[in-house]
């Protein structure tokens, strides 16, 4: 066996970047989201979840709290009851924290925007939103497409100027 | 098994007071009752051989809507007077026979005996007649709101002049 000296180092693994991407890309990969859902918006954000569309492949997994959650996915129409605690789940995560808005519901009230006593008319009124995925509900490929637009919008976060 | 008349006439000979008639809608005949006896009907119905309704398959609010009709500046209308209703679709899973009950309240002060303690599932179906009509129902054990916010005080949605609140909790309500 050759002495330490006499090895060479031409295979090192080493990478040069910066700081910013460096966080970002580490950021972006490893979205973990609120296990959250509210209506039926669900069923499609656990399709998304669930082998054939394997949410975690781009990093995305559930957790049980907010206080490891990075995003959190507004699946389903949002009840002015509901509000108020979305609102506390939303405080209780720690920054940075993003939110996608998963369907006609929650970007708008949906089909519930007129005579919807009770519907809040769109979660951005409560909370601020990055990505609106339209949809009634969204299917799974409109989902991730919602999640790789955040993914392009974390990827282009800066830490000296404030972006969101 | 009994038909519906004969169910009517046999509570009709119990209660001479308190039921009141026997309403032939093109659906279903639908036997009317006083709210203030409503429970002791229930018993009456539930303890009876032959009769035996020992399920209460669905208690439900309705707004009659058959008061005077004021319409506002702004094109909403008010409803003085008139009444709300209770309506109780009774079945006997032993007999196998079914009745619908209607029991009707004043508007301005709608009280209706509970039938909590006839029928156990009555607790949620008659808090939500409350939370949706505000029809208050006497010696119910738990008579609060079941699916608004317990502090919603813009009033009960599912009557018809009800009119949403601009605000709640600091959220805009409408559109």
């Amino acid at each position: 066996m050759k002495s330490l000296l006499d090895q060479e180092f031409s295979d090192s693994n080493i990478v040069v970047t910066k700081a910013e991407d460096l966080l970002n890309w580490a950021r972006l990969s490893s979205v973990w989201q609120l296990g959250f859902g509210l209506a039926c918006c669900a069923i499609e954000m656990m399709a998304t979840s669930a082998s054939h569309y394997d949410f975690d492949r781009f990093g995305v997994i559930p957790r049980a709290t907010p206080r490891q959650a990075d995003a959190i996915i507004i699946s389903g129409t949002v009840t002015l009851k509901m509000a108020t605690r979305i609102k506390r789940l939303y405080e209780q995560m720690p920054d940075p924290k993003y939110i996608i808005s998963m369907g006609s519901c929650s970007n708008s009230g949906g089909p519930y925007w007129q005579h919807g006593y009770s519907v809040l008319k769109g979660i951005d009124r409560v909370i601020p939103v990055d990505v609106y995925v339209p949809g009634c509900p969204p299917r799974p490929e409109a989902l991730l497409e919602g999640l790789l637009k955040l993914q392009e919008k974390i990827r282009n976060e800066s830490l000296v100027k404030k972006t969101a | 098994m009994k038909t519906r008349e004969e169910i009517f006439n046999i509570l009709k000979q119990e209660f001479p007071e308190d039921v009141l008639e026997l309403l032939n809608q093109p659906t279903e005949p639908i036997i009317v009752a006083s709210p203030g006896a409503i429970h002791n009907i229930c018993f009456y119905l539930r303890d009876t051989e032959g009769l035996q309704f020992d399920s209460l398959m669905v208690l439900s609010g309705v707004d009659d809507a058959n008061g005077e009709k004021q319409t506002e500046e702004d094109g909403s209308v008010t409803i003085n007077g008139g009444t709300l209703s209770v309506y109780y679709h009774l079945e006997s899973l032993s007999l196998t026979q079914k009745v619908t009950l209607k029991v009707s309240t004043p508007r301005d002060n709608p009280e209706v005996e509970s039938v909590e303690s006839v029928w156990k599932s009555a607790n949620w179906h008659e808090r939500e007649a409350y939370d949706m009509f505000g029809i208050k129902f006497l010696h119910h054990p738990d008579l609060r709101r079941i699916l608004m916010p317990y502090d919603w005080d813009a009033g009960y949605p599912l009557r018809k002049d009800y009119k949403n609140p601009e605000f709640y909790q600091g959220m805009k309500v409408p559109y």
